[in-house]
């Protein structure tokens, strides 16, 4: 966290928001790796899954990056989201707490049956149509280009990036109103 | 999903573009202030003499307490959008014009004989003036709390309160082009309680329409 972090993040943000994708690459790299520090000191108890977090503020930090004002240090800005981010977290948490007390009463007999914690950006993603829910998909899981994307589903460029684009504005909004859980 | 395949995701949508928060506090502002001269022209309009009291200390001291409740949760409103930003010299601001109010209040009961405080009080348009403050800042407000989902404020609530303020600051820089009861007394009380409504109903948009 020192002045260097903020000089060097400060100049990558400058350069993703004007459109080059290898400083933005490198600058959430970065930030994930912070916000990983800095969640995992926050979370003592368990309950939290500090990536979930980690993914929640990194796709905060990038539908919100317009409103960085680019005068201003990037640091206290990422950590007010992360901040942010962790404590909603919680929120959620305590409220899923409760739900949870009714379903260990139900499934007593069957302890073992416990299902392998999940991401909640999957969640989240299977509320997307299933257009940006393929896209989104082939860009992150199967880490394909947009031009291989298009390709693949015979659709234009732009098609792609609108679908991306919406899908992960979608997801953001989920987690914005902690809509991704079994409801 | 791991968390490197959503950074890929992220950066392939790099090049998406977004107003900067700054600039579009500018136009959201504008456009409520447009919104709000038309409603105030459509329905009460200036008084007839308005010039002729632009001349009368206590006519322009409701536009001093208005405009710099406005200005003020104009600042206080764009830095509670932002993160991180720092918010303790706007948030002091704020205490400017309730303070410009208290020192008329004050003034007016030194220049007024007791005997007259009250009808200066109750005036004679305490009804128009709370139906019609919160009437010229609900299209103000709504805009204002759209810009905070567009913004990202973290205490929501507060900042909804402030978006009211700020609504009401603008709506009642109108209404007090129309109102005859210029004693600070009257402005005080009513135009007080008629912005606090507005602000009720932006911490209440704040907490249930501001998510992100």
């Amino acid at each position: 966290m020192s002045g260097k972090d903020e000089a060097e993040l400060s100049r990558l943000m400058r350069a993703a928001i004007a459109g080059d994708e290898r400083a933005y690459a490198d600058f959430l790299h970065r930030i994930a790796a912070l916000v990983r520090g800095f969640v995992r000191r926050k979370i003592v108890q368990g309950g939290v899954d500090p990536e979930d977090v980690v993914q929640e503020t990194l796709l905060a930090i990038h539908v919100k990056r317009h409103t960085w004002r680019q005068d201003a240090p990037v640091l206290p800005w990422i950590y007010a989201i992360a901040r942010f981010k962790l404590i909603d977290a919680f929120r959620r948490r305590g409220r899923r707490i409760e739900i949870d007390v009714d379903d260990i009463a139900e499934t007593f007999a069957e302890p073992e049956t416990e299902t392998v914690s999940e991401r909640d950006i999957n969640r989240a993603l299977d509320g997307l149509s299933p257009a940006q829910r393929s896209v989104v998909s082939a860009v992150s899981v199967e880490g394909r280009s947009i031009g291989e994307t298009a390709a693949k589903f015979g659709i234009s460029e732009t098609a792609v990036r609108v679908s991306l684009h919406r899908g992960l504005a979608a997801i953001a909004k989920r987690f914005g109103q902690g809509r991704f859980g079994r409801e | 999903m791991r968390t490197d395949d959503l950074i890929k995701a992220l950066d392939a949508d790099a090049r998406s573009k977004a107003m900067p928060l700054s600039s579009a506090w500018w136009l959201a502002t504008g456009a409520a202030a447009i919104i709000a001269a038309v409603v105030f022209l459509l329905t009460i309009g200036p008084r007839p003499d308005f010039m002729a009291a632009m001349h009368t200390m206590r006519f322009v001291s409701k536009f001093v307490f208005t405009i710099v409740l406005a200005v003020s949760a104009f600042a206080l409103i764009r830095a509670l959008s932002t993160p991180g930003a720092a918010t303790g010299r706007a948030m002091a601001w704020m205490m400017a014009a309730p303070l410009l109010v208290a020192a008329a209040v004050v003034l007016e009961l030194f220049a007024v004989p007791e005997a007259d405080w009250g009808t200066r009080l109750v005036g004679s348009n305490m009804m128009i003036c709370m139906g019609f403050i919160p009437l010229i800042g609900i299209g103000p407000l709504a805009i204002f709390l759209w810009m905070l989902r567009y913004g990202a404020p973290t205490r929501p609530v507060l900042a909804g309160a402030v978006a009211g303020l700020l609504a009401g600051g603008l709506a009642a820089t109108f209404y007090a082009a129309h109102c005859f009861d210029d004693s600070p007394l009257f402005v005080a009380t009513w135009y007080t309680i008629a912005i606090a409504m507005l602000a009720l109903l932006g911490a209440l948009g704040g907490r249930f329409f501001v998510r992100w």
